[in-house]
């Protein structure tokens, strides 16, 4: 079991004709995920993966033709903002957003909007999400997790790797990874996927990688405190880094003495979480 | 990307803001010549990019144009907090009987703009922000409906402005609410804004922080980039589409992704070292890409170890390990380095680095442990 994505999840890739987009489509299709049609304006038409995967111009299309209820989005950060509101147009119920370093004035307008339609986004600049034996949408490498009972969620892509291969090196699955991206501005936080993760009925343990920047690790923290019952395990990254640098994530930034790692694991051990010292420990505290 | 006052108030001033007569300088000679123009009594205001100019010096009051040119002289001499003042601003001196704060900001908690306004305005804003919060009026912004009308006359009555003023604040944080928008701003504030002695609405100060994320559709505001702010590896890095930022330790790291490269960091500190920078050399990135980087780690004079952990998924470890050996035949180099690499073709990278003798590590704490020991003397 899990959440998000399962084996009726439909995937539809937005810019699937783009380096990126055609080599993580043959990833996802090779690790199982029914991956039903891709679009690329100018390009419909066309197939894909040796002629199984339809091309279309527009996503209203993909989705009518196709039945299509997930979309996962490859495409330039200039273009990215109009295909997750074409996306929340075309009716399709979960959008997953790769691309990185979309402008946030953009993500706030866009939020604004899917909002007010009650679709869900997850991302932008995330790794996706990964049901182990399942289901992978986005770019998680197919080979670093087994299916098990442990829900992680990640504002980190490679980090999340990290936590995966150490998981898997205890022995320990996971049910359902989410990688809600470094932005500021973000479809899903930390509180969307712990309510998820606390009433899945497979998902008995949680894992939350958190960074410095932003209160939502703070919030999670209350969260954990007053609505959870499965243990929960994280780590925080950024421990060392100093304020007002922004380290890589346009959200991993300590501004004005706030959103620090050290706030950020009080009020987690607050909340009884355990937080891990280091990535590598994690599997331990399960 | 931070803009310069003068950058910032002549963006304000084109979407309404009234702002002083005034004009950069970036000698002795022009700052005189500016404030015979202005009639003599100006401000000289130095133009670098970090708060305290004042209480450094770095804003003074100049009666006559002979007394601006002497004071720009000074001026212009001067570091404040480590950067050397290229400019000052030569601004008509105003008189003036209340200082406010306005300015716009992302709320990221809310996920949408918060337009703040203060009556107690000026150089103390961040004491009143610490110590009495409640003296900051603040109204959240829905990014699709923009700034109204009503929201700005509600700031000008929180804040007790004079009734007559209201239409002109008004205009004023509409215009700066405009320039926030147009230019991608994650930051547009005037600290203060002043009300003249002739009663007029005057921005004295301006400030304005654009989204790097959003420079590739402001070309004219990208050229405002003040590069005296970065130092040359920065701004190599940056040339490389790599995240850099150089910190004061003994240990270089190359990672891929940022929060790993935040691990690895917290990693090398947890075993007893410091990290002497972050690198994030990104996903998918090929040779040329690590060899600027590791020539970036290496030409920090500090660096006692360097430390690479890649996590291969788009990024493929033998296209990293191609990287370090074109680098290291670039840069003949005596500093130690320590390697570890999981993931996509990890195996064919681990061949390609055996030759050039690096320590390796299996896991990141065994990484961080051998690097932090390489620096203090240990051998490999």
């Amino acid at each position: 079991m899990s959440i998000l994505i399962n084996k009726n999840t439909r995937l539809v890739v937005q810019g699937i004709t783009g380096n990126e987009g055609l080599f993580h489509t043959g990833q996802m299709v090779a690790y199982g995920t029914n991956v039903v049609a891709g679009v690329t304006p100018g390009k419909g038409g066309e197939w894909v993966m040796n002629g199984k995967i339809p091309v279309f111009d527009t996503l209203q299309t993909a989705v009518e033709t196709t039945g299509a209820n997930t979309s996962v989005i490859f495409v330039p950060a200039r273009f990215a903002p109009d295909a997750i509101l074409e996306a929340a147009d075309a009716g399709v119920q979960l959008i997953v957003c790769i691309t990185e370093g979309i402008p946030v004035q953009d993500m706030m307008r866009v939020r604004s909007y899917i909002d007010q339609k009650g679709v869900r986004l997850v991302g932008p600049n995330c790794p996706g999400m990964l049901t182990p034996g399942e289901c992978k949408v986005g770019i998680i490498p197919n080979t670093i997790a087994i299916p098990g009972n442990v829900g992680i969620v990640s504002r980190s892509g490679t980090l999340t790797y990290e936590v995966l291969y150490a998981l898997r090196g205890a022995g320990l699955g996971a049910s359902t990874c989410v990688g809600i991206g470094g932005d500021p501005v973000n479809g899903t936080n930390f509180l969307d996927v712990l309510d998820m993760f606390e009433a899945d009925p497979h998902t008995e343990k949680v894992v939350m990688i958190g960074e410095i920047g932003g209160s939502d690790e703070e919030k999670a923290a209350d969260f954990i405190n007053r609505k959870m019952t499965k243990p929960v395990v994280s780590f925080i990254a950024g421990q060392s880094a100093p304020a007002g640098k922004r380290m890589g994530h346009a959200g991993a930034i300590i501004e004005g003495g706030t959103g620090t790692a050290k706030d950020k694991i009080r009020a987690l051990e607050s909340a009884g979480v355990r937080v891990a010292k280091h990535p590598e420990e994690i599997p331990s505290l399960l | 990307m931070k803009l310069h006052e003068y950058q910032s108030k002549q963006i304000f001033a084109r979407y309404g803001v009234a702002i002083p007569r005034g004009r950069v300088a970036a000698s002795a000679s022009d700052a005189k010549q500016i404030a015979e123009e202005l009639g003599g009594k100006v401000v000289v205001k130095a133009q670098v990019l970090v708060g305290g100019r004042g209480k450094a010096g770095g804003i003074r009051l100049a009666r006559s144009s002979k007394e601006a040119a002497e004071l720009a002289t000074t001026i212009l001499g001067m570091e404040i907090k480590g950067l050397p003042v290229r400019k000052v601003l030569i601004d008509e001196a105003a008189s003036f009987s209340k200082e406010i704060y306005l300015g716009i900001t992302n709320d990221r908690a809310a996920k949408r703009p918060v337009i703040m306004a203060s009556a107690a305005g000026g150089v103390d804003i961040e004491e009143v922000a610490a110590q009495t919060p409640e003296k900051i009026i603040k109204i959240r912004i829905d990014p699709l409906m923009g700034l109204r009308e009503y929201q700005a006359r509600d700031l000008a009555v929180s804040i007790d402005l004079p009734r007559e003023l209201w239409r002109s604040f008004s205009e004023i944080a509409r215009g700066l609410w405009s320039a926030y928008q147009a230019c991608d701003a994650t930051l547009a504030e005037i600290n203060p804004l002043v009300i003249t002695t002739d009663q007029r609405l005057v921005a004295l100060d301006g400030k304005m922080d654009i989204d790097d994320n959003a420079l590739f559709r402001h070309s004219d505001l990208n050229e405002m980039r003040d590069l005296d702010v970065e130092n040359w590896a920065e701004i190599e890095a940056r040339k490389y589409g790599l995240s850099y930022i150089s910190l004061d330790g003994e240990i270089g790291c190359m990672v891929n992704g940022a929060g790993l490269a935040m691990a690895t960091m917290d990693m090398i500190k947890l075993s007893g070292g410091e990290p002497a920078n972050f690198l994030d050399i990104g996903g998918g990135a090929g040779a040329e890409k690590v060899a600027a980087a590791l020539r970036i780690i290496l030409a920090d004079k500090k660096v006692k170890a360097v430390l690479f952990n890649i996590f291969g998924g788009i990024t493929r470890c033998d296209e990293v390990a191609r990287g370090v050996l074109a680098a290291l035949n670039e840069v003949h180099t005596s500093v130690p380095m320590v390697v570890r690499l999981v993931g996509t073709n990890a195996e064919e990278g681990r061949q390609l680095l055996a030759e050039a003798k690096m320590a390796t590590a299996e896991t990141l704490l065994e990484a961080a442990q051998k690097a932090v020991a390489i620096a203090k003397g240990a051998t490999l």
